[in-house]
Protein backbone atom coordinates (compact mmCIF):
# COMPACT_ATOMS: atom_id res chain seq x y z
CA UNK A 1 0.00 0.00 0.00
CA UNK A 2 2.38 2.34 1.00
CA UNK A 3 4.97 1.31 -1.90
CA UNK A 4 2.54 2.28 -4.28
CA UNK A 5 1.81 5.32 -3.01
CA UNK A 6 5.43 5.82 -3.23
CA UNK A 7 5.44 5.14 -6.72
CA UNK A 8 2.30 7.16 -7.51
CA UNK A 9 4.26 10.12 -6.17
CA UNK A 10 7.20 9.24 -8.01
CA UNK A 11 4.96 8.76 -11.31
CA UNK A 12 3.12 12.09 -10.73
CA UNK A 13 6.56 13.85 -10.41
CA UNK A 14 8.25 12.51 -13.20
CA UNK A 15 5.08 13.57 -15.68
CA UNK A 16 5.01 16.92 -14.30
CA UNK A 17 8.91 17.24 -15.45
CA UNK A 18 8.45 15.76 -18.66
CA UNK A 19 5.79 18.29 -19.30
CA UNK A 20 7.80 21.20 -18.20
CA UNK A 21 11.03 19.37 -20.22
CA UNK A 22 8.96 19.78 -23.37
CA UNK A 23 8.52 23.15 -22.64
CA UNK A 24 12.10 24.36 -21.78
CA UNK A 25 13.67 26.22 -24.91
CA UNK A 26 16.85 24.24 -26.36
CA UNK A 27 19.10 25.99 -28.23
CA UNK A 28 18.01 26.70 -32.33
CA UNK A 29 20.03 24.23 -33.66
CA UNK A 30 19.50 21.41 -31.64
CA UNK A 31 15.70 22.27 -31.11
CA UNK A 32 13.87 19.94 -33.86
CA UNK A 33 15.88 17.15 -31.64
CA UNK A 34 13.86 17.80 -28.68
CA UNK A 35 12.90 14.10 -27.65
CA UNK A 36 9.14 14.06 -26.91
CA UNK A 37 10.14 13.68 -22.75
CA UNK A 38 6.13 12.66 -21.89
CA UNK A 39 6.32 9.56 -24.31
CA UNK A 40 9.52 8.24 -22.55
CA UNK A 41 8.08 8.60 -19.04
CA UNK A 42 5.02 6.86 -19.97
CA UNK A 43 6.51 4.38 -21.75
CA UNK A 44 9.00 3.76 -18.50
CA UNK A 45 6.18 3.29 -16.31
CA UNK A 46 3.82 1.35 -18.45
CA UNK A 47 7.06 -1.60 -18.49
CA UNK A 48 7.90 -0.75 -14.68
CA UNK A 49 3.82 -1.30 -13.42
CA UNK A 50 0.48 -1.48 -14.78
CA UNK A 51 -1.22 -0.22 -11.11
CA UNK A 52 -0.34 3.54 -12.69
CA UNK A 53 -0.60 3.40 -16.31
CA UNK A 54 -3.75 2.82 -18.43
CA UNK A 55 -4.92 4.37 -21.32
CA UNK A 56 -7.32 6.34 -20.05
CA UNK A 57 -4.52 8.23 -18.02
CA UNK A 58 -2.31 8.71 -20.73
CA UNK A 59 -5.10 10.65 -22.67
CA UNK A 60 -5.59 12.77 -19.59
CA UNK A 61 -1.90 13.29 -19.46
CA UNK A 62 -2.14 14.11 -23.51
CA UNK A 63 -4.95 16.52 -22.96
CA UNK A 64 -2.98 18.72 -20.17
CA UNK A 65 0.16 18.37 -22.47
CA UNK A 66 -2.13 20.30 -25.39
CA UNK A 67 -3.36 22.62 -22.98
CA UNK A 68 0.32 23.50 -22.23
CA UNK A 69 1.53 23.55 -25.83
CA UNK A 70 -1.56 25.40 -27.73
CA UNK A 71 -1.62 23.40 -30.64
CA UNK A 72 -4.31 21.20 -31.29
CA UNK A 73 -6.89 19.74 -28.46
CA UNK A 74 -6.63 16.18 -28.76
CA UNK A 75 -3.46 15.66 -30.65
CA UNK A 76 -0.53 14.71 -28.16
CA UNK A 77 -3.86 12.76 -26.40
CA UNK A 78 -4.52 10.41 -29.14
CA UNK A 79 -0.70 10.23 -29.85
CA UNK A 80 -0.52 9.23 -25.60
CA UNK A 81 -2.81 6.73 -25.60
CA UNK A 82 -1.95 5.06 -28.94
CA UNK A 83 1.60 4.89 -27.76
CA UNK A 84 0.63 3.38 -24.00
CA UNK A 85 -1.80 0.62 -25.69
CA UNK A 86 1.05 -0.11 -27.86
CA UNK A 87 3.59 -0.54 -24.90
CA UNK A 88 0.89 -2.31 -22.51
CA UNK A 89 0.45 -4.65 -24.86
CA UNK A 90 3.82 -5.69 -25.83
CA UNK A 91 4.99 -5.15 -22.16
CA UNK A 92 5.73 -8.69 -21.46
CA UNK A 93 8.44 -8.69 -24.33
CA UNK A 94 9.26 -5.28 -23.91
CA UNK A 95 9.93 -5.33 -20.27
CA UNK A 96 12.93 -8.58 -20.86
CA UNK A 97 14.98 -6.93 -24.07
CA UNK A 98 18.47 -6.06 -23.66
CA UNK A 99 18.94 -2.52 -23.63
CA UNK A 100 19.97 -1.90 -26.99
CA UNK A 101 16.35 -3.90 -28.04
CA UNK A 102 14.79 -1.91 -26.01
CA UNK A 103 16.44 1.30 -27.22
CA UNK A 104 15.04 0.21 -30.84
CA UNK A 105 11.45 -0.52 -29.67
CA UNK A 106 11.71 2.97 -28.47
CA UNK A 107 12.74 4.27 -31.45
CA UNK A 108 9.93 2.47 -33.48
CA UNK A 109 7.33 3.57 -30.70
CA UNK A 110 8.15 7.17 -31.22
CA UNK A 111 8.45 6.85 -35.17
CA UNK A 112 4.97 5.67 -35.10
CA UNK A 113 3.99 8.37 -32.46
CA UNK A 114 5.77 10.82 -35.66
CA UNK A 115 4.11 9.32 -38.00
CA UNK A 116 0.56 10.09 -36.24
CA UNK A 117 1.40 13.56 -35.54
CA UNK A 118 2.30 13.96 -39.27
CA UNK A 119 -1.23 12.73 -40.62
CA UNK A 120 -2.78 14.49 -37.34
CA UNK A 121 -0.95 17.67 -38.94
CA UNK A 122 -1.45 16.89 -42.69
CA UNK A 123 -5.56 16.62 -41.90
CA UNK A 124 -5.42 20.18 -39.65
CA UNK A 125 -3.97 21.95 -43.02
CA UNK A 126 -1.03 22.37 -40.97
CA UNK A 127 2.38 23.16 -42.30
CA UNK A 128 4.89 19.46 -43.36
CA UNK A 129 7.24 18.59 -40.22
CA UNK A 130 10.49 19.57 -40.67
CA UNK A 131 12.60 17.49 -42.10
CA UNK A 132 15.26 17.37 -39.38
CA UNK A 133 12.71 16.29 -36.93
CA UNK A 134 11.95 13.06 -38.23
CA UNK A 135 15.61 12.91 -36.31
CA UNK A 136 14.01 13.16 -33.06
CA UNK A 137 12.84 9.61 -32.75
CA UNK A 138 16.22 8.53 -32.97
CA UNK A 139 17.49 11.29 -30.34
CA UNK A 140 14.53 9.80 -28.04
CA UNK A 141 16.50 6.37 -28.62
CA UNK A 142 19.61 7.19 -27.64
CA UNK A 143 18.52 9.00 -24.75
CA UNK A 144 16.21 5.91 -23.69
CA UNK A 145 18.99 3.54 -21.72
CA UNK A 146 19.90 7.37 -19.77
CA UNK A 147 15.94 8.07 -18.64
CA UNK A 148 15.37 4.07 -18.26
CA UNK A 149 18.39 4.27 -15.77
CA UNK A 150 17.86 7.41 -13.74
CA UNK A 151 13.87 6.29 -13.54
CA UNK A 152 15.08 2.69 -12.45
CA UNK A 153 17.28 4.26 -9.76
CA UNK A 154 14.54 6.42 -8.29
CA UNK A 155 12.47 4.05 -8.45
CA UNK A 156 14.60 1.51 -6.39
CA UNK A 157 15.39 3.95 -4.07
CA UNK A 158 11.73 4.88 -3.20
CA UNK A 159 10.64 1.49 -2.42
CA UNK A 160 14.22 0.56 -0.57
CA UNK A 161 12.91 3.22 1.52
CA UNK A 162 9.12 2.79 1.78
CA UNK A 163 10.36 -1.12 2.82
CA UNK A 164 12.61 0.29 5.78
CA UNK A 165 9.63 2.13 6.74
CA UNK A 166 6.81 -0.17 6.72
CA UNK B 1 1.26 -33.20 -16.23
CA UNK B 2 -0.08 -29.88 -18.13
CA UNK B 3 0.02 -26.54 -16.52
CA UNK B 4 -3.52 -25.23 -15.47
CA UNK B 5 -3.99 -22.66 -18.29
CA UNK B 6 -4.59 -19.73 -15.85
CA UNK B 7 -0.81 -20.13 -14.56
CA UNK B 8 0.80 -19.50 -17.78
CA UNK B 9 2.10 -15.84 -18.43
CA UNK B 10 -0.30 -13.54 -20.19
CA UNK B 11 1.34 -12.58 -23.50
CA UNK B 12 -1.64 -10.67 -24.65
CA UNK B 13 -2.70 -8.96 -21.12
CA UNK B 14 -6.94 -8.49 -21.63
CA UNK B 15 -6.70 -7.67 -25.28
CA UNK B 16 -9.68 -7.68 -26.51
CA UNK B 17 -10.66 -5.12 -23.24
CA UNK B 18 -7.98 -2.83 -24.51
CA UNK B 19 -8.58 -2.12 -27.91
CA UNK B 20 -11.99 -1.76 -27.10
CA UNK B 21 -10.81 1.03 -24.70
CA UNK B 22 -8.49 2.18 -27.54
CA UNK B 23 -10.98 2.97 -29.96
CA UNK B 24 -13.12 4.65 -27.67
CA UNK B 25 -10.01 7.30 -26.54
CA UNK B 26 -9.36 7.52 -30.56
CA UNK B 27 -12.89 8.18 -31.26
CA UNK B 28 -12.88 10.74 -28.39
CA UNK B 29 -9.82 12.47 -29.17
CA UNK B 30 -10.63 12.69 -32.86
CA UNK B 31 -14.06 14.82 -32.02
CA UNK B 32 -12.35 16.91 -29.47
CA UNK B 33 -9.52 17.79 -32.66
CA UNK B 34 -12.58 18.03 -35.10
CA UNK B 35 -14.07 20.70 -32.65
CA UNK B 36 -10.90 22.53 -31.62
CA UNK B 37 -10.18 23.28 -35.21
CA UNK B 38 -13.64 24.14 -36.04
CA UNK B 39 -14.32 26.28 -32.99
CA UNK B 40 -11.08 27.02 -31.75
CA UNK B 41 -12.14 25.80 -28.08
CA UNK B 42 -8.64 25.36 -27.34
CA UNK B 43 -7.95 29.24 -26.97
CA UNK B 44 -11.67 29.44 -24.78
CA UNK B 45 -10.32 26.74 -22.24
CA UNK B 46 -6.43 28.31 -22.77
CA UNK B 47 -8.18 31.44 -21.64
CA UNK B 48 -10.19 29.98 -18.53
CA UNK B 49 -7.64 28.17 -17.32
CA UNK B 50 -4.61 30.71 -17.58
CA UNK B 51 -4.15 31.59 -14.17
CA UNK B 52 -3.05 28.41 -13.67
CA UNK B 53 -1.05 27.53 -17.35
CA UNK B 54 0.98 30.96 -17.14
CA UNK B 55 2.57 30.16 -13.86
CA UNK B 56 3.88 27.03 -15.07
CA UNK B 57 5.33 28.38 -18.01
CA UNK B 58 7.12 30.85 -15.74
CA UNK B 59 8.52 27.76 -14.30
CA UNK B 60 9.61 26.17 -17.37
CA UNK B 61 11.19 29.28 -18.19
CA UNK B 62 13.17 30.07 -15.17
CA UNK B 63 16.04 27.22 -15.68
CA UNK B 64 16.83 29.51 -19.20
CA UNK B 65 16.65 32.69 -17.52
CA UNK B 66 18.95 31.82 -14.68
CA UNK B 67 21.29 30.96 -17.76
CA UNK B 68 20.90 34.20 -19.20
CA UNK B 69 21.43 35.88 -16.18
CA UNK B 70 24.39 34.34 -15.22
CA UNK B 71 26.22 34.82 -18.27
CA UNK B 72 25.22 38.78 -17.44
CA UNK B 73 26.74 38.39 -13.99
CA UNK B 74 30.08 36.95 -15.33
CA UNK B 75 30.53 39.41 -18.21
CA UNK B 76 33.61 40.87 -18.18
CA UNK B 77 33.64 44.23 -17.44
CA UNK B 78 35.90 45.20 -20.50
CA UNK B 79 32.96 43.88 -22.49
CA UNK B 80 30.32 45.80 -20.58
CA UNK B 81 32.33 48.65 -21.40
CA UNK B 82 32.65 48.56 -25.22
CA UNK B 83 28.77 47.63 -24.96
CA UNK B 84 28.19 50.81 -23.41
CA UNK B 85 30.37 52.83 -25.86
CA UNK B 86 28.78 51.03 -28.79
CA UNK B 87 25.07 51.96 -27.39
CA UNK B 88 26.42 55.44 -26.92
CA UNK B 89 27.56 55.66 -30.65
CA UNK B 90 23.85 54.12 -31.58
CA UNK B 91 21.71 56.43 -29.46
CA UNK B 92 23.69 59.61 -30.42
CA UNK B 93 23.43 58.61 -34.46
CA UNK B 94 19.89 57.84 -33.96
CA UNK B 95 19.02 61.04 -31.84
CA UNK B 96 20.80 63.18 -35.00
CA UNK B 97 18.44 61.09 -37.05
CA UNK B 98 15.78 61.70 -35.08
CA UNK B 99 16.17 65.52 -35.23
CA UNK B 100 16.55 65.55 -38.88
CA UNK B 101 13.33 63.80 -38.92
CA UNK B 102 11.33 65.63 -36.50
CA UNK B 103 11.78 68.70 -38.88
CA UNK B 104 10.45 65.96 -41.80
CA UNK B 105 7.69 64.73 -39.65
CA UNK B 106 6.65 69.02 -39.01
CA UNK B 107 6.59 69.51 -42.88
CA UNK B 108 4.95 66.42 -43.05
CA UNK B 109 1.91 67.04 -41.00
CA UNK B 110 1.55 70.54 -42.48
CA UNK B 111 1.49 69.08 -45.75
CA UNK B 112 -0.83 66.58 -44.92
CA UNK B 113 -3.04 69.38 -43.30
CA UNK B 114 -3.03 71.08 -46.76
CA UNK B 115 -4.30 68.01 -48.42
CA UNK B 116 -7.00 67.65 -45.64
CA UNK B 117 -6.16 63.50 -44.85
CA UNK B 118 -6.92 61.95 -41.48
CA UNK B 119 -3.80 59.71 -41.76
CA UNK B 120 -1.60 59.46 -38.92
CA UNK B 121 2.38 58.20 -38.53
CA UNK B 122 2.09 58.12 -34.48
CA UNK B 123 3.06 55.11 -33.26
CA UNK B 124 1.84 53.71 -29.82
CA UNK B 125 3.69 51.16 -28.77
CA UNK B 126 3.77 48.77 -25.82
CA UNK B 127 6.92 47.58 -24.50
CA UNK B 128 6.46 43.18 -23.67
CA UNK B 129 8.79 40.74 -22.64
CA UNK B 130 9.57 37.12 -24.03
CA UNK B 131 8.74 34.45 -21.67
CA UNK B 132 11.45 31.70 -22.40
CA UNK B 133 9.52 28.89 -23.25
CA UNK B 134 9.08 26.92 -26.23
CA UNK B 135 5.67 25.98 -26.97
CA UNK B 136 5.59 23.43 -29.84
CA UNK B 137 9.02 22.84 -31.41
CA UNK B 138 7.11 22.79 -34.82
CA UNK B 139 5.70 25.99 -34.51
CA UNK B 140 7.58 29.42 -34.69
CA UNK B 141 5.55 31.03 -31.97
CA UNK B 142 6.43 32.75 -28.99
CA UNK B 143 4.78 33.90 -25.56
CA UNK B 144 4.42 37.42 -24.38
CA UNK B 145 4.49 38.25 -20.58
CA UNK B 146 1.32 40.88 -21.42
CA UNK B 147 -1.63 39.50 -22.33
CA UNK B 148 -5.87 41.07 -22.35
CA UNK B 149 -6.08 42.59 -19.14
CA UNK B 150 -2.78 44.83 -20.58
CA UNK B 151 -4.71 45.67 -23.71
CA UNK B 152 -3.26 43.33 -25.60
CA UNK B 153 -5.94 42.28 -29.31
CA UNK B 154 -5.01 39.54 -31.39
CA UNK B 155 -4.30 40.68 -34.92
CA UNK B 156 -1.47 43.89 -33.28
CA UNK B 157 2.21 43.69 -34.84
CA UNK B 158 4.85 42.82 -32.96
CA UNK B 159 8.39 44.32 -33.58
CA UNK B 160 11.98 44.94 -32.37
CA UNK B 161 14.49 47.50 -33.21
CA UNK B 162 15.18 45.93 -36.32
CA UNK B 163 12.15 44.88 -37.45
CA UNK B 164 8.58 43.36 -37.86
CA UNK B 165 8.70 40.33 -35.97
CA UNK B 166 5.26 38.38 -36.19
CA UNK B 167 1.71 39.31 -34.87
CA UNK B 168 -0.63 38.55 -32.11
CA UNK B 169 -2.86 35.26 -32.49
CA UNK B 170 -4.04 34.18 -29.21
CA UNK B 171 -4.38 36.24 -26.05
CA UNK B 172 -4.50 35.26 -21.91
CA UNK B 173 -5.28 37.69 -19.32
CA UNK B 174 -1.80 38.08 -18.51
CA UNK B 175 -0.17 36.50 -21.24
CA UNK B 176 -0.18 36.45 -25.06
CA UNK B 177 1.27 34.46 -28.01
CA UNK B 178 2.44 35.97 -30.98
CA UNK B 179 3.18 33.96 -34.48
CA UNK B 180 6.73 35.01 -35.84
CA UNK B 181 6.97 35.76 -39.61
CA UNK B 182 9.18 32.82 -40.35
CA UNK B 183 5.93 30.45 -39.77
CA UNK B 184 5.19 28.85 -43.01
CA UNK B 185 1.48 29.70 -42.11
CA UNK B 186 2.23 33.28 -41.86
CA UNK B 187 2.68 35.87 -44.94
CA UNK B 188 2.76 39.80 -44.71
CA UNK B 189 2.73 42.23 -47.69
CA UNK B 190 6.24 43.73 -48.70
CA UNK B 191 7.08 46.48 -50.84
CA UNK B 192 10.39 46.61 -52.78
CA UNK B 193 12.32 50.07 -50.77
CA UNK B 194 14.23 50.47 -54.09
CA UNK B 195 11.77 49.88 -57.47
CA UNK B 196 8.25 50.10 -54.94
CA UNK B 197 7.58 46.43 -56.51
CA UNK B 198 5.25 44.67 -54.24
CA UNK B 199 5.04 41.36 -53.15
CA UNK B 200 4.27 38.75 -49.93
CA UNK B 201 6.61 37.07 -47.63
CA UNK B 202 5.98 33.61 -46.63
CA UNK B 203 7.21 32.28 -43.62
CA UNK B 204 9.58 28.87 -44.35
CA UNK B 205 9.81 27.37 -40.87
CA UNK B 206 13.91 28.44 -40.79
CA UNK B 207 14.59 31.53 -38.74
CA UNK B 208 17.15 32.53 -41.00
CA UNK B 209 14.90 32.81 -44.69
CA UNK B 210 11.42 33.84 -45.70
CA UNK B 211 10.27 33.70 -49.61
CA UNK B 212 8.66 35.77 -51.75
CA UNK B 213 7.01 33.94 -54.55
CA UNK B 214 5.69 34.55 -57.64
CA UNK B 215 7.49 37.49 -58.86
CA UNK B 216 7.86 38.35 -62.28
CA UNK B 217 10.82 37.63 -64.57
CA UNK B 218 11.60 41.03 -65.65
CA UNK B 219 11.14 42.45 -62.11
CA UNK B 220 14.47 44.07 -60.99
CA UNK B 221 15.77 42.62 -57.65
CA UNK B 222 18.98 41.88 -56.59
CA UNK B 223 20.68 40.30 -53.50
CA UNK B 224 20.96 42.97 -50.85
CA UNK B 225 17.96 45.22 -51.79
CA UNK B 226 15.69 46.04 -48.19
CA UNK B 227 12.27 45.24 -48.55
CA UNK B 228 9.47 46.75 -46.18
CA UNK B 229 5.79 46.14 -45.05
CA UNK B 230 3.57 47.24 -48.06
CA UNK B 231 0.83 48.34 -45.62
CA UNK B 232 -1.36 46.62 -47.70
CA UNK B 233 -4.01 43.88 -46.56
CA UNK B 234 -4.75 46.36 -43.48
CA UNK B 235 -2.65 44.16 -40.96
CA UNK B 236 0.81 45.32 -40.70
CA UNK B 237 1.47 49.52 -41.05
CA UNK B 238 3.33 50.74 -44.05
CA UNK B 239 7.26 50.93 -43.88
CA UNK B 240 8.51 48.75 -41.19
CA UNK B 241 11.31 46.82 -42.05
CA UNK B 242 10.96 43.30 -42.26
CA UNK B 243 14.17 41.67 -44.45
CA UNK B 244 17.26 42.00 -46.86
CA UNK B 245 17.31 39.72 -50.03
CA UNK B 246 19.69 37.27 -50.41
CA UNK B 247 19.56 35.71 -53.47
CA UNK B 248 17.14 35.35 -55.98
CA UNK B 249 16.19 32.40 -58.28
CA UNK B 250 13.84 31.00 -60.58
CA UNK B 251 10.66 29.87 -58.97
CA UNK B 252 9.62 26.00 -59.39
CA UNK B 253 7.27 26.70 -62.41
CA UNK B 254 10.24 28.40 -64.02
CA UNK B 255 7.54 31.33 -64.84
CA UNK B 256 8.51 33.44 -62.34
CA UNK B 257 11.25 34.17 -59.63
CA UNK B 258 11.34 33.84 -56.29
CA UNK B 259 13.38 35.99 -53.61
CA UNK B 260 15.02 34.32 -50.55
CA UNK B 261 15.22 37.04 -47.66
CA UNK B 262 16.52 37.40 -44.33
CA UNK B 263 14.65 38.64 -41.52
CA UNK B 264 15.82 42.07 -40.69
CA UNK B 265 14.13 41.30 -36.80
CA UNK B 266 16.64 39.29 -34.69
CA UNK B 267 14.10 36.40 -33.87
CA UNK B 268 16.41 34.46 -32.01
CA UNK B 269 17.24 36.38 -29.27
CA UNK B 270 14.95 36.71 -27.07
CA UNK B 271 14.31 39.67 -24.92
CA UNK B 272 12.01 42.77 -25.39
CA UNK B 273 9.80 43.93 -28.35
CA UNK B 274 7.26 46.47 -29.05
CA UNK B 275 4.09 45.50 -29.46
CA UNK B 276 2.20 48.40 -31.79
CA UNK B 277 -0.91 49.73 -30.66
CA UNK B 278 -1.94 51.86 -34.02
CA UNK B 279 -4.01 49.81 -36.03
CA UNK B 280 -3.21 50.61 -39.65
CA UNK B 281 -6.06 52.88 -41.24
CA UNK B 282 -8.83 50.94 -43.10
CA UNK B 283 -9.18 49.66 -46.28
CA UNK B 284 -11.07 51.26 -48.53
CA UNK B 285 -13.13 54.14 -49.47
CA UNK B 286 -12.78 57.61 -48.04
CA UNK B 287 -15.25 58.67 -45.13
CA UNK B 288 -18.06 60.98 -47.20
CA UNK B 289 -16.86 65.09 -46.40
CA UNK B 290 -18.57 66.57 -44.01
CA UNK B 291 -21.85 68.83 -45.29
CA UNK B 292 -20.20 72.17 -46.10
CA UNK B 293 -22.52 75.22 -45.68
CA UNK B 294 -24.70 77.82 -43.61
CA UNK B 295 -26.74 76.16 -40.94
CA UNK B 296 -30.07 75.19 -41.70
CA UNK B 297 -31.73 77.84 -39.60
CA UNK B 298 -30.02 80.37 -42.02
CA UNK B 299 -32.18 78.74 -45.11
CA UNK B 300 -34.76 81.06 -46.78
CA UNK B 301 -38.33 81.12 -45.39
CA UNK B 302 -39.02 79.93 -48.84
CA UNK B 303 -37.57 76.78 -48.80
CA UNK B 304 -38.79 75.84 -45.34
CA UNK B 305 -42.36 76.75 -46.67
CA UNK B 306 -42.56 74.67 -49.00
CA UNK B 307 -41.99 71.39 -47.46
CA UNK B 308 -44.69 72.28 -44.62
CA UNK B 309 -46.50 68.96 -45.29
CA UNK B 310 -43.52 66.87 -44.26
CA UNK B 311 -42.48 66.30 -40.41
CA UNK B 312 -38.98 67.00 -41.25
CA UNK B 313 -40.09 70.89 -41.40
CA UNK B 314 -41.52 71.02 -37.83
CA UNK B 315 -37.83 70.47 -36.15
CA UNK B 316 -36.33 73.84 -37.69
CA UNK B 317 -37.11 76.63 -34.60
Amino acid sequence: MNRIRTQAWAFGASIVLALLLTLMPLPAPIMPLKPYWPALVLIYWSLESTDHVSIGLAFLIGIVADLLNGALLGDQALRLAVLTFIVLRYRSRIRFFPMWQQASAVWLLLLNNHVLQALIRAFAGDSPLPALSWLAPAAGAVIWPFVFLLLDDVNTRLRGKAARSA
Amino acid sequence: MALPQKASTPIFADAPAGTLRLIVYLALAAVLMVLDHRNGWLQRVRYATAAAIVPIYKLAAAPADWIHDAKTAFTSHTQLVDDNRALREALLLSEARLNRMQAVSQQNTRLKQLLDTQRQLDMHAQLAHLINVQLDPNHDRVMLNIGANEGVRVGQVVIDAHGVMGQVIETMPHASVAMLIIDPAHAVPVMLDRTGLRGIAHGTGNSAQLLVPNLPLSADVKPGDKLVTSGLGGRFPAGFPVGTVTAVERGPSGLFQQALVRPAAQLDHSGEVLLLHDLPEPVGPPAPAPQVGPPDALAPAATKAAPATSKSAGAVP
